[in-house]
């Protein structure tokens, strides 16, 4: 019994013991670390990071399209002509477009009343149909189409509304025009162009006031930049 | 013939601006666990092929929303303006695209766009362009082409503009100008000189921020005509349109 407390005894004392030199070690770690800290070349954190500056990357971006065009234009009493324009679209969603267009004919015919009475309408010197007109368009039925096994090509069907101007027989007539047309691209920038538009605006040649229909059909190449 | 050849410049313009250096093509890498190419820019468009996450992609060009890319095979195909958003550059950060937005609309500068109305029983078509000064006050110039049954002719003006909520999806504004009006009484009627006069005239509109860079406008303008007959004339226009910003 003696022995066992001697034992118990023995055994605290060795624990304690342990335990003092393991303070005593911890101890002088931690006097120790405030050298090492002074002796320290760099921080762990350098707060003086240079700032990336991020701008939007250049890329080319294509919205408008230029086209220039050739066809016919039916001027109401006045036979069907050739006319020769230009467009300049922007492209403002991959539906939506505005357009520009600048276009004339050459002299016009001559009226069944100006051929079978042989004699000239007043027209002053000038007997081209001129007009310009600003539209809004909507690729409605975008898609592609295949010639052959190996080519496909992107295309759009797309519908028109604007308004414009046209000058004839030395007058201004405000002018509404409506159409539709067909866009294939042979390229990623090249495209062709079939459209059929109708110009409207109210004459008064004939003597009478009236509302003529002035429908077109041309073919157009056009570039993307 | 002289409009012929003015067409025929607008028509060759673009192929004769100067010849610049071809800066290298903006190189990406795809983020997302793959990447949609599409057989064109537009919805629609069926996907052909896709680009595993870590390959690099060249950004050739950009149709409104979309993105012409070329992989490093040298397959080319279209990506949307949001999955472009989601790839990195070169350096990890993510792909920064520019697409306007209702805060550029609210910061712009410049700004221009076409009108169609009614001017006193004629048909007016006008372009302007603006300029912002601050956010509230713009100057304008504008030029009408204006046709009626019994006359036609054009009319300029410059206006100090004024919006009072510059912030709003539908801004009113009001605006205050002069200019100059020239009407010329059709050849058919009884010959009468063209005038030219002096006009001033105060309006009244709204814009309407629609998207990207697109604008709605209408406005009421009323004309004060300063003739050198007896009485000074006064025209009302109603004008509606759509405008670009810059």
């Amino acid at each position: 019994m003696e022995s066992r407390i001697h034992l118990l005894l023995l055994r605290a004392a060795a624990l304690s013991l342990l335990l003092a030199a393991t303070a005593g070690c911890s101890l002088l770690g931690r006097s120790r670390e405030p050298a090492e800290d002074a002796n320290a070349s760099s921080p762990v954190i350098d707060p003086r990071i240079e700032r990336r500056e991020v701008s939007p990357p250049k890329i080319d971006s294509e919205d408008f399209e230029v086209t220039g065009y050739y066809g016919m234009l039916s001027v109401e009493d006045f036979g069907t002509n050739s006319v020769i324009g230009a467009r300049l679209a922007y492209h403002i969603t991959e539906g939506l477009f505005a357009e520009a267009t600048l276009a004339q004919t050459g002299d016009v015919d001559q009226t069944s009343a100006e051929i079978l009475g042989n004699y000239d309408l007043s027209f002053g010197s000038d007997r081209k149909y001129k007009y310009y007109d600003l539209s809004l368009g909507y690729n409605l039925l975008p898609g592609e189409v295949f010639i052959g096994r190996n080519h496909a090509f992107n295309s759009a069907f797309y519908v028109l509304a604007g308004a414009g101007n046209t000058t004839f027989h030395n007058e201004d007539m405000f002018t509404l025009s409506f159409g539709g047309g067909y866009r294939i691209l042979l390229t990623d920038a090249i495209g062709l162009h079939f459209d059929v538009r109708d110009h409207l605006f109210d004459d008064d040649i004939s003597g009478e006031d009236k509302t003529t229909h002035n429908i077109e059909f041309t073919l157009g190449l056009s570039w993307f930049f | 013939m002289r409009t012929v050849v003015v067409m025929v410049m607008l028509v060759f313009l673009p192929f004769v601006t100067p010849a610049y250096a071809k800066t290298a093509h903006y190189e990406a890498v795809v983020a997302e666990p793959f990447l949609e190419l599409h057989t064109g820019p537009g919805r629609g468009f069926p996907v052909f092929h896709v680009v595993d996450r870590g390959q690099h992609i060249e950004v050739l060009k950009r149709r409104t929303d979309w993105f012409q890319v070329q992989t490093d095979r040298g397959v080319r195909g279209w990506v949307k303006l949001a999955e472009m958003r989601a790839t990195l550059d070169t350096a990890g950060s993510a792909t920064k695209i520019d697409d306007p937005d209702v805060d550029d609309y609210k910061a712009r500068r410049w700004e221009a766009g076409v009108g169609l109305g009614d001017l006193d029983g004629a048909s007016v078509i006008s372009v302007y362009t603006g300029y912002h000064l601050t956010r509230n006050l713009s100057v304008e110039a504008r030029v009408g082409d204006v046709s009626g049954d019994f006359s036609d002719g054009w009319l300029a003006t410059v206006d100090i503009v004024h919006q009072p909520f510059p912030a709003w999806r539908i801004s009113p504004f009001a605006m205050l100008g002069t200019g100059i009006i020239q009407i010329n009484p059709k050849a058919t009627l009884v010959s009468t000189e063209d005038r030219t006069d002096q006009v001033g005239h105060v309006g009244l509109g709204a814009r309407l921020y629609v998207t990207k860079r697109f604008m709605f406008r209408a406005e009421y303008s009323s004309y004060l005509t300063f003739t050198s007959r007896d009485d000074n004339e006064e025209l009302d226009e109603w004008k509606a349109g759509f405008t670009f910003f810059f």
